[in-house]
């Protein structure tokens, strides 16, 4: 999130699209609420009319896998209307830069596409800059080549008539949409979205989210108090673990990690120059990689060793999720750990994903209860036990609050928790197991000396005597200190890539400044202005509460909303002031250069409507889902021209002649994720017992199925059974003239626990997003029949 | 222990056993007021420790009451800003994650080939894990690629970390980086 979950009260109007927050982040509704009664709206797009879209001023339905023509309608709307934020966009956007002439976009594809490689030469969509390197701008926006204009040229063709009759969204509901939120356009007024899941979820996921970024760029709402664009987070720490590092493409405070498929990674010298822009926050970079370097390898990290750049492990290729599975299904994986994760239930096609592990020699899992991966072997999972030479080691993890730490929400508040009770039996701390793996393994190596010792010999560990390790030094590594005296540094600025600090995460730097203080801990309540409550935790980077907080006033520094205002300039006393932590450099004086510039990570200082980095293109466009049951009215190109391909066995492809019907799966309140943490608990599992599709009284109709009855739902991976729920919350949407039906089910269920019932994740497809990979869970084709 | 809201203190300290003697005494015969009153009496002199729950990322504040080891309550934490002291049907049933049977209390060990658990010791496991990752990593160990040191081993994978808390996901992250593992994901991809 760009803003937090207090702030949304702030909003003139709060789009909520591919997510269900009132079900599945239902405290943040008080604020939503709060927004409601202060005179704002709530508006909410899904293809189901869910309890987040009861409570919504304007609901609008749409087919799964179709947000970018809803959204591209939306960006000409705003333009063709005049609706967008002038100053803001000329200003604050790189709408006013110029384009090379080699970029081009014809039939679906843009310039520089290889369709052997289905990947693009994206040196062709490059920004044309002058002699000092710095990009070419009109301001007027009037260049043909300009940002502004290549962006109203590819979203000329998203014309109501052409989104509605594939969205299958009804007019007059898409118009009140667009009207309703690009009235925030208006200098001063805030619009919020708040998307999850439901976004991100498709084989152009990334874009989809580049699409809210467009449209909240255009209106002006980044930056201000009650907008931005809000990722509502699902797990309680999945912001700090990917904070942390916990994919294979980033070290810790996303950093890259280096690659071997680039020569200049062979050295550090060659790694830094490769990954340090000249502008922007990045140019730092150096002194945030040395500093990690030292907090892994200690002592062992010296200049003369590169800090011991080369311990790091370089990859060549995407070691994502599905990739891994598609690994451990060709039998190129021997071990794995598994801490706190369910993948037989939460995994894509993960019939697929439970027969490849039993390809390893052995698994590690880490957890609370006995989940149907780790007991992915037993004859209950349908699996033959004599038949499995899988060695499964099942470590019993204790809960959160058996424990203390903390947590990052979604909002970047990092919130300590402290432990109430000692751990349940003989279970630990995952902490002390990961010490204790970390430290058995080492010492295994500590006599030897050939070369796969010397990496894991060189990492610095040093958390204590005790089997469990002592958190304050591991808090202090991660916010870091001065080698040589040990003082802690007080925040990133001071940090240096000379070797002499060292910090494990240095996005987190500064959350312990001085001995005695984690900020984590603080829990003064007191509103500080704003509901910004910057005593109550410690928010990264630098306890800022609203990130690029520079966009909400204008170049001068006055606020663009004086009742809403939380930082601007005081000419009076010469200096920066307001209620938040500036998010940019705040020593800068009208006149000095960057003293406009609101986007402080962004190597150019303004926000990119353009994004020349991307794999599928600098501006969203539509491709159907990778199993659609339309064809795309805005090209040939069907499906994501960039996505990889997995087939064969591992992964089926459905098509609609046999599977007409389009599928999502989604969460309720009463369960969580995979449900290992709810189906194990006897409350919550009488609340909501059993796997169950949602389908629409005409689908129903036409299949004959009534409510409560059994029924199949097919796909190319699979069948599961479940419950008919008969509902008027699913309508069939008409496409094209056409009628497609759409259905929903739950994704939480397995075979442990209270609550049993059939997993939805068998229906879904092996396919990801053409960036990240995610997989494309929310729209596949499916049918249904009785029971 | 840390230092929480002073009025909730002595308001918990009230609520003991002096309390609630008073409170009878004086309430005389009001149903409604008394059913209050031993609701209180469940909870007195117990723990209380300020805790955010395990669930989504909205980070809601939850008070744990514990007495004579075990987790007697749970319920909003008032002071936290983002809940206010309010909570979902999950952060509700939070106790349940102590008391539940279903949770696993000794480390657990199938064989290969076996169609059974058996209860080992901690320091069993551990040692036979990190001989187990020695072996592989050892076998499947590339020092260098095209001219390139890489370090690494592509035979083991990492999955998870969502739920664990910032400390725990750094060391795990430091120490798979370590260990040269590049098959490194967790929930935030799916």
């Amino acid at each position: 999130m760009t803003n937090s979950w207090n702030d949304v009260q702030y909003t003139d109007c709060a789009l909520i699209m591919g997510a269900n927050p009132a079900e599945n982040h239902p405290i943040s509704f008080r604020w939503l609420t709060k927004a409601k009664e202060n005179g704002g709206k709530i508006v909410s797009v899904d293809p189901r009319y869910t309890r987040t879209s009861a409570m919504s001023d304007i609901y609008a339905s749409l087919r799964s896998g179709t947000d970018i023509p809803f959204m591209g309608g939306m960006i000409k709307y705003a333009l063709d209307n005049n609706l967008y934020h002038k100053e803001y966009v000329a200003k604050y956007t790189n709408a006013s830069f110029i384009v090379k002439d080699s970029y081009k976009f014809e039939d679906g594809l843009f310039s520089g596409y290889n369709a052997e490689k289905r990947a693009y030469d994206k040196t062709q969509w490059a920004i044309e800059k002058d002699a000092e390197g710095k990009p070419v701008k009109d301001f007027t926006l009037e260049h043909p080549r300009s940002v502004f204009q290549l962006m109203k040229k590819h979203y000329s063709r998203y014309d109501v008539d052409t989104v509605v009759k594939i969205t299958g969204t009804p007019e007059d509901d898409l118009l009140k949409v667009y009207e309703a939120f690009c009235a925030t356009g208006k200098v001063g007024k805030a619009g919020t979205i708040m998307y999850a899941m439901g976004t991100t979820q498709h084989t152009v996921g990334t874009q989809n989210v580049r699409a809210f970024a467009i449209i909240q760029l255009l209106l002006g709402n980044v930056g201000v108090p009650g907008g931005g664009i809000n990722a509502m987070r699902g797990e309680s720490n999945v912001q700090g673990s990917t904070d942390f590092g916990l994919l294979y493409g980033n070290l810790t405070g996303y950093l890259n990690a280096p690659t071997s498929t680039d020569k200049l990674n062979a050295t550090l010298a060659g790694h830094l120059e490769k990954e340090t822009p000249k502008t922007g926050y990045w140019s730092n970079k150096p002194k945030f990689i040395v500093s990690l370097l030292k907090a892994w390898y200690g002592p062992n990290a010296t200049p003369e060793n590169e800090f011991a750049y080369q311990y790091l492990p370089k990859g060549n290729k995407n070691y994502s999720h599905i990739n891994l599975f598609k690994a451990m299904y060709d039998g190129k994986l021997e071990g794995a750990f598994l801490f706190g994760t369910n993948p037989v239930v939460g995994g894509p096609n993960a019939g697929k994903e439970k027969e490849a592990l039993s390809n390893l020699k052995w698994l590690v899992a880490v957890d609370l209860w006995e989940t149907e991966t780790s007991a992915f072997w037993q004859k209950e999972a349908g699996s033959d036990p004599g038949k499995i030479n899988t060695e499964v080691f099942l470590l019993p993890a204790c809960s959160s609050y058996e424990k203390e730490g903390s947590v990052s929400n979604s909002a970047r508040w990092m919130q300590y928790r402290w432990q109430a009770i000692k751990p349940l039996g003989e279970s630990k701390a995952d902490l002390e197991i990961i010490h204790e793996l970390a430290t058995k393994i080492k010492a295994l190596y500590k006599n030897e000396s050939g070369p796969a010792a010397a990496p894991i010999n060189a990492l610095y560990w040093n958390y204590g005597e005790g089997h469990h390790p002592d958190i304050d030094l591991v808090c202090k590594e991660i916010n870091g200190y001065d080698v040589n005296t040990g003082k802690l540094i007080a925040g990133f600025g001071n940090l240096k890539d000379d070797g002499s600090t060292c910090s494990g995460n240095w996005i987190y730097c500064g959350f312990y400044p001085e001995e005695g203080k984690n900020r984590a801990k603080n829990r003064d309540k007191k509103d500080t202005g704003m509901s910004l409550y910057l005593n109550w935790s410690y928010a990264w980077p630098m306890n800022r509460r609203i990130l690029y907080n520079r966009a909400s006033c204008d170049p001068s520094g006055v606020p663009y909303n004086k009742e809403k205002a939380v930082v601007w300039y005081d000419a009076a006393k010469g200096k920066w002031t307001g209620v938040d932590i500036p998010d940019f450099v705040a020593t800068r004086k009208p006149g000095d250069a960057g003293f406009e510039d609101p986007f402080i990570m962004m190597n150019d200082g303004v926000g990119g409507v353009f994004a020349p980095t991307l794999n599928d293109g600098p501006f969203p466009e539509h491709y159907e889902p990778y199993e659609s049951p339309a064809k795309n009215p805005f090209s040939s190109q069907e499906i994501n021209p960039t996505i990889q391909l997995f087939d064969g066995k591992f992964n089926e492809r459905g098509f609609k002649a046999d599977y007409p019907i389009v599928a999502t799966t989604y969460r309720v309140s009463e369960h969580w994720q995979s449900g290992t943490m709810t189906r194990n608990q006897e409350w919550l599992s009488e609340l909501v017992p059993h796997m169950y599709i949602e389908i629409s009284e005409e689908l129903a109709k036409e299949k004959g199925i009534k409510n409560k009855d059994k029924v199949i739902v097919s796909s190319a991976r699979g069948e599961v059974k479940a419950y008919a729920m008969v509902t008027k919350r699913f309508k069939p949407h008409t496409i094209d003239g056409k009628k497609v039906h759409q259905i929903g089910m739950p994704w939480h269920f397995g075979y442990k626990g209270f609550a049993t019932g059939d997993t939805a994740n068998r229906l879904t497809p092996h396919i990801g997003d053409a960036n990240t990979t995610i997989p494309e869970y929310k729209a596949f084709l499916c049918d249904v029949r009785r029971a | 222990m840390v230092e929480i809201n002073l009025n909730r203190r002595q308001f918990l300290k009230l609520s003991g056993a002096t309390a609630v003697t008073l409170a009878v005494v004086e309430l005389g015969f009001n149903e409604k007021k008394a059913h209050a009153s031993t609701k209180e009496f469940k909870i007195a002199k117990s723990t209380v420790t300020p805790t955010i729950c395990c669930f989504c990322g909205v980070g809601c504040g939850i008070l744990v009451h514990t007495k004579d080891n075990t987790v007697v309550y749970t319920e909003g934490d008032p002071d936290n800003p983002i809940n206010e002291g309010k909570l979902c049907s999950k952060g509700t049933t939070i106790r349940q994650l102590y008391t539940s049977e279903k949770r696993i209390k000794k480390p657990l060990y199938r064989a290969p080939g076996s169609n059974k658990w058996e209860e080992k010791e901690w320091e069993w496991m551990y040692e036979t894990i990190a001989k187990r990752t020695k072996e592989t990593r050892d076998k499947t160990f590339v020092v260098s690629e095209d001219g390139m040191t890489v370090n690494k081993t592509e035979a083991i994978a990492s999955l998870g970390g969502a739920a664990l808390d910032n400390e725990e996901t750094y060391l795990l992250s430091k120490m798979m980086r370590g260990l040269g593992v590049t098959y490194l994901e967790h929930q935030a991809r799916i």
